[in-house]
Formats: structure tokens, C-alpha cells, sequence
């Protein structure tokens, strides 16, 4: 198994951008060294490309209005949000700005703007550096979220949405960034056989701890839950031999290569775990996708689970109570069977 | 400018026939400003319009079998009849209706032909009302820091809808751009000859130099904002119109009664086409 983290597969990624295109610009807060970025994504960039990163004041709606700009005479911008909670101020420039002009102007522009930007809870930042907030981003036309997991390559997917051209989301959960990755092809991974389907640009990792024979759940997750989702999957098989398959899109906002085969529809459980709370968001959409287009049978139990519908605490005991845990997913599978 | 006027006032009678939908804002009384400002330009400049951009456009490119086509939502419509009024793009010309939200877009713009080193200036109009929007001044911030080919250009026609400048913006608006070391110029001329002498001085500024500028225009519009409502006082909109530009220009130029009629005429035949071209064309039925 390859030892590359999230981080590093991130940064040297950017690098490889950088030294090998010259239309590639990157824009965001305090991302020139020596700082290289709150999370360090962009360490070493500016030191060897000084005229391709823009620190930028904090103004995250010209930020993106700036790569707007850019991508519409001819550049490939990537921007970083500092914090996934910023993107509130951006909500302007990406819904009535960015992702309008190619369709409103007819086909006559098409501008390519990725932007990344870490999100999510587990490091007791409390209630305005913690939230999922791609959640209220999900149904925005002509806008694509791709979220990679720990079983992606988040390097890969950043050059495959430049390639892909238009205005991309790129969600990073930041609890994800020390952990390994695994990028080399591998029939199994530690308890799970993997299987991958979807479009090669933005791969859906399936992950069976029994062989992807029929299992007692199947579990929809992505982005920085999937650890978490994995290690109860773990338990419940280890402790109560309950088998799982997980279901981990990357590009999560777009159903068009999403295929569950019909022995996994013959499965009794459906459970979807997200990391944002859940009432209205992606979970809500995923079983309205089950109902629609594979007639689930009332047979099935259909459940969701995500965060308590309410800001994210920063102190670490309420904070866990808030977001959802191995233990916590364990116990309603038990309480399901 | 007789284009613009004569243009807008067909749109006004379209309406009123039914033959339009949706809205329109017109740019009648400030026709000296766009003429003025974008005849000042070259080929490779850039110009970022807003809701009220027919004039701009008019000004930009004589297209007005597109633009009327466009108008009316059909097919042949500069971008398929999915913009409309508000929402044009054509060569170098962008319109978006959000206000100030296309300050920014235009900033990175000039960053983009900045670092290809063009040497082309964009533009940007933005509105006495746009300077409510706080992302216009985060706009300032970096074109003056990051020292961009950009001139802002501000309309004052000293209303917003129907809120007047006095109720809305605190201060001296050339004091804005001032706060962010951006040069500024200030006018209130309807003199389309003079609008276009200081924007020839500002333009070759902003290219010489490779810094902002920005450029306050303190106009009247003679129309209502858009439809239905308009709240001044007839006798305000009156003394106004005895600076109508086009009067102006004729009196300064000494046109003849004789060349001031060919112009209108072969002006009106030009749009009668663009209609007729506009309601030959389809509509659309493509989405994608």
C-alpha cells in the first residue's frame, strides 16, 4: 500500500499543474509561503511560481469573481476558500455569475473555475470553521461538486475537473487531509474487496465486506464520513456479522453513471450518512433517486443519518454529540435489524 | 446616439403592442455617456455592461438586428433569445444584470490581459445604486493593489428604481475609488464630444500606466428606471431634458436641419429591418 496522504497528493498535484501548463492560476487568503495556505495545500507554490499564486485580501466574492474574470479570457483558475463557511459570501458570484454565463450567453463562453475549499467538523473550530455546507450548493444549475474521499485521489480528480472544463466545487473534508490514500489499483482494501464504477474521470468506489455477495446494508457516503462509515462497517461485521457494501461517489451532485446492480437491490437496508444535517439535503435526494428509478419496495427500511440540525459546537463533547460517529451509525444499524 | 434614442423608443412602442415580454431599462438621456466613453476605445478593450445595456451595446457595435431579436427572445437573438435584455455577450461586450456582482468578473479580466500583456483596458459601468454593493469596493481594493487595466465607470442618473442618490450613498461618490488610490475623473457634461476627450485621456492613462481609473458621470436618464415606475416630478424630468445630448450635439456642431432628418430616417429604416429580421426569426426550443 502506497503512503501518500490526502494533503500530499493535493500539493504535489498543484506542482505538477503548475510546472507543466501555463494557464494555470491559483487564487485564495494567505496561500504564498511561508505560510502556504491555512492547511498548507499550496506550500511550496509560490516559491517556485511566483506569478501564478495571488494571495488575495479577504474578499471572497471578488476572489471568485476575479477567477470568473480570468477563466472567461482564457485561463484555468483554481481558487481556495480558507474555510467551506466562506462560501456563503461567494454564493453570488458562483449562482448569478459563474455558473450562468456559458448557458446565458448561449454557448459562447465557457469558463472553467475550480473551487477548492476544505470543510467539515472533528476539529473543535466550532460553529463558523466546521460546517458541510455543500449542502445548500447541491442544486445549483451547470454547478459540479465533486468530493473526493480517502479511497480517491484528490490530486487526480482536481487535474480531471480542469480537463472536464466548467465551474467546479471541489470539497475537502478537512479531518481527511493527514490520512493515507489509496490510489493503486487493488482488488481488496485492508476487510473490503473494491470494485469501481462510473466515468473514469470521477470514479465511484464500491467497497463490500462480503465479496460483493448479497449484504444486509447498502450505505451511500462520500467525502470525510467515509472513514468513519468504514470503521462501523467494521464493527458490525467483526461483532454483530453484519455484512456492507459502501456506495462512494466522487462527483456527488449528478446521477447520470450511479448503477446499483439488482442483487444489491435485493438488499433489505438502505443508509445513506452524510456529514450535514439531514433534513432537505443529499440523502433526501438519494432516496427520492431510489424511489424513482428502482422502485424501491416497502419491504426495504430506508434511513438516513447525519448531524444534529443545529450550528457545530466547539466544545469536543458537544461537538461529537452533533456529528455522526462510528459508534452512532453502529447502534442504529442494531436498532434496525 | 439618434440610434440608441430611436431604437429604445421603438422597444417602448413594442411593449405597448404586445410584441415584447418581460422588461427593458432604458438609456434615454444618457446616451452621451456610453457614445462618449466607447468610441474611446480600441478593438482588443473590453467592456462589462449591466441591466441597462443596450446603449453600451449600441454604441459598441451597431448590431441591432441581434440585439432587437434578442430582445424579443428569438432564436437569431445575439445569444439565442436566453439572455434578453440583461444578459448579452458578443466579441468583447458582457452584460449580467446582478449589480456590482460584475465589478469583480471584470477585474479579473484586466488581471487576465494584464498577464498576457495585451495592453488591452477593460471597462465596467456600474450605477449611483451599484455603489451600495459591497463587492465593488473588494474590486477596487485589488485593481488598485494588483495595479490593473481597468477604468470604472459610474453612471450617476441619480436614482436608484426610484430611491434618489441623496438617500442612498453617504458622502462624495468620487471619494470611493479616491479611498483606494484609484485616479478619478468626474463629469457632469452631456456633451458627448467631451465625454469622449476625457475617457481618450483616462483610456491612455490606464494603458500607459497599467493602473485603474475611474470615471463618475453625473447624467439624468429620461425614461422610467424600467416600467410603471417612475415617481419624479414631471417638471424635474422637463428641466432635465433641456440638456438632452442630442440637441446638444446638434446645436454644437451646427448640424443642418436636412442632414439631422437623413440621419433619423436612415436610422429608422435600419430598425424597421431589425424588427422585421427580429419577428421573422423563430423562437427557440433548444436548451442545451
Amino acid at each position: 500500500m502506497n503512503s501518500i496522504t490526502y494533503l500530499q497528493s493535493l500539493n504535489s498535484k498543484l506542482h505538477q499543474l503548475l510546472n507543466s501548463r501555463d494557464d494555470i492560476i491559483i487564487l485564495g487568503e494567505d496561500i504564498q509561503d511561508p505560510y502556504g495556505g491555512a492547511f498548507k495545500v499550496t506550500k511550496g507554490l509560490s516559491q517556485k511560481h511566483p506569478q501564478k499564486i495571488f494571495s488575495t485580501p479577504i474578499s471572497e466574492g471578488a476572489i471568485i469573481g476575479v477567477a470568473n474574470g480570468l477563466a472567461l479570457r482564457g485561463f484555468h483558475p483554481i481558487v481556495e476558500i480558507m474555510f467551506g463557511d466562506f462560501l456563503t459570501l461567494t454564493a453570488d458570484q458562483i449562482i448569478n455569475h459563474l455558473c450562468k454565463y456559458k448557458w446565458m450567453y448561449n454557448n459562447r463562453v465557457d469558463p472553467s473555475v475550480v473551487i477548492r475549499t476544505p470543510m467539515g467538523g472533528r476539529r473543535g473550530y466550532g460553529p463558523t470553521h466546521s460546517q458541510t455546507l455543500e449542502k445548500i450548493f447541491l442544486g445549483v444549475p451547470f454547478l459540479d461538486i465533486v468530493a473526493p474521499s480517502n479511497f480517491h485521489d484528490p490530486g487526480q480528480l482536481i487535474e480531471n475537473c480542469i480537463d472536464n472544463g466548467g465551474p467546479f466545487l471541489f470539497i475537502e473534508n478537512k479531518s481527511l487531509y493527514p490520512n493515507p490514500i489509496y490510489i493503486e489499483p487493488s482488488d481488496y482494501i485492508r476487510n473490503f474487496k473494491v470494485e469501481i464504477s462510473g466515468e473514469k474521470k470521477f470514479p465511484i468506489i464500491h467497497l463490500s465486506n462480503n465479496d460483493f455477495e448479497e449484504v444486509d446494508f447498502l450505505i451511500f457516503c462520500y467525502g470525510g464520513i467515509v472513514p468513519i462509515v468504514e470503521n462501523a462497517s467494521d464493527g458490525l461485521l467483526r461483532d454483530e456479522e453484519i455484512t456492507s457494501e459502501l456506495f462512494i461517489p466522487s462527483l456527488i451532485n449528478h446521477f447520470n453513471d450511479w448503477r446499483i446492480s439488482e442483487k444489491l437491490l435485493r438488499c433489505k437496508n438502505i443508509l445513506i450518512v452524510e456529514e450535514s444535517s439531514t433534513p432537505f439535503g443529499w440523502g433526501a435526494e438519494i432516496v427520492s433517486w431510489l424511489i424513482e428509478n428502482h422502485k424501491i419496495s416497502r419491504n426495504k427500511t430506508i434511513n438516513r443519518i447525519g448531524s444534529l440540525h443545529c450550528p457545530i459546537p466547539s466544545s469536543k463533547n458537544l461537538e461529537n454529540i452533533v456529528l455522526p460517529s462510528a459508534d452512532f451509525i453502529i447502534q442504529t444499524i442494531k436498532d434496525l435489524v | 446616439m439618434v440610434l440608441i434614442r430611436r431604437f429604445e423608443l421603438k422597444l417602448l412602442e413594442l411593449f405597448d403592442l404586445g410584441l415584447l415580454t418581460g422588461t427593458t431599462h432604458t438609456y434615454i438621456g444618457q446616451e452621451a455617456v456610453g457614445v462618449g466613453i466607447i468610441s474611446a476605445l480600441e478593438d482588443k478593450d473590453i467592456i462589462f455592461s449591466n441591466h441597462r445595456c443596450h446603449g453600451h451595446f449600441l454604441a459598441y457595435c451597431n448590431e441591432t438586428d441581434g440585439l432587437m431579436a434578442e430582445i424579443m427572445g428569438k432564436k437569431d437573438g445575439i445569444v439565442g433569445g436566453r439572455g434578453g435584455s440583461q444578459h448579452i455577450q458578443y466579441k468583447n461586450f458582457y452584460s449580467n444584470g446582478i449589480q456590482g456582482g460584475i465589478v469583480p468578473t471584470a477585474t479579473g479580466m484586466a488581471l487576465a490581459e494584464k498577464i498576457k500583456r495585451t495592453n488591452a483596458v477593460t471597462l465596467v459601468f456600474l450605477g449611483d445604486g451599484t455603489l451600495g454593493e459591497g463587492v465593488v469596493y473588494e474590486s477596487f481594493n485589488l485593481a488598485s493593489l494588483w495595479k490593473l487595466p481597468i477604468v470604472f465607470i459610474v453612471e450617476d442618473n441619480r436614482y436608484a428604481q426610484t430611491t434618489p442618490t441623496e438617500a442612498a450613498i453617504a458622502g462624495e461618490m468620487v471619494n470611493r475609488p479616491k479611498a483606494f488610490g484609484i485616479r478619478t475623473w468626474e463629469t457632469d457634461s452631456f456633451d458627448v464630444t467631451e465625454i469622449n476627450e476625457f475617457t481618450s485621456e483616462i483610456v491612455s492613462f490606464v494603458r500607459n500606466e497599467t493602473r485603474p481609473a475611474a470615471f463618475i458621470c453625473h447624467t439624468y436618464r429620461f425614461g422610467p428606471h424600467s416600467k410603471g415606475d417612475d415617481f419624479r416630478d414631471k417638471e424635474e424630468i422637463d428641466r432635465w431634458k433641456q440638456q438632452d445630448p442630442i440637441s446638444l450635439f446638434e446645436k454644437n456642431n451646427n448640424l443642418a436641419l436636412e442632414s439631422i432628418k437623413q440621419i433619423s430616417k436612415d436610422i429608422d429604416i435600419q430598425i424597421e429591418r431589425a424588427v422585421s429580421f427580429g419577428k421573422s426569426s423563430p423562437f427557440p426550443s433548444d436548451l442545451i
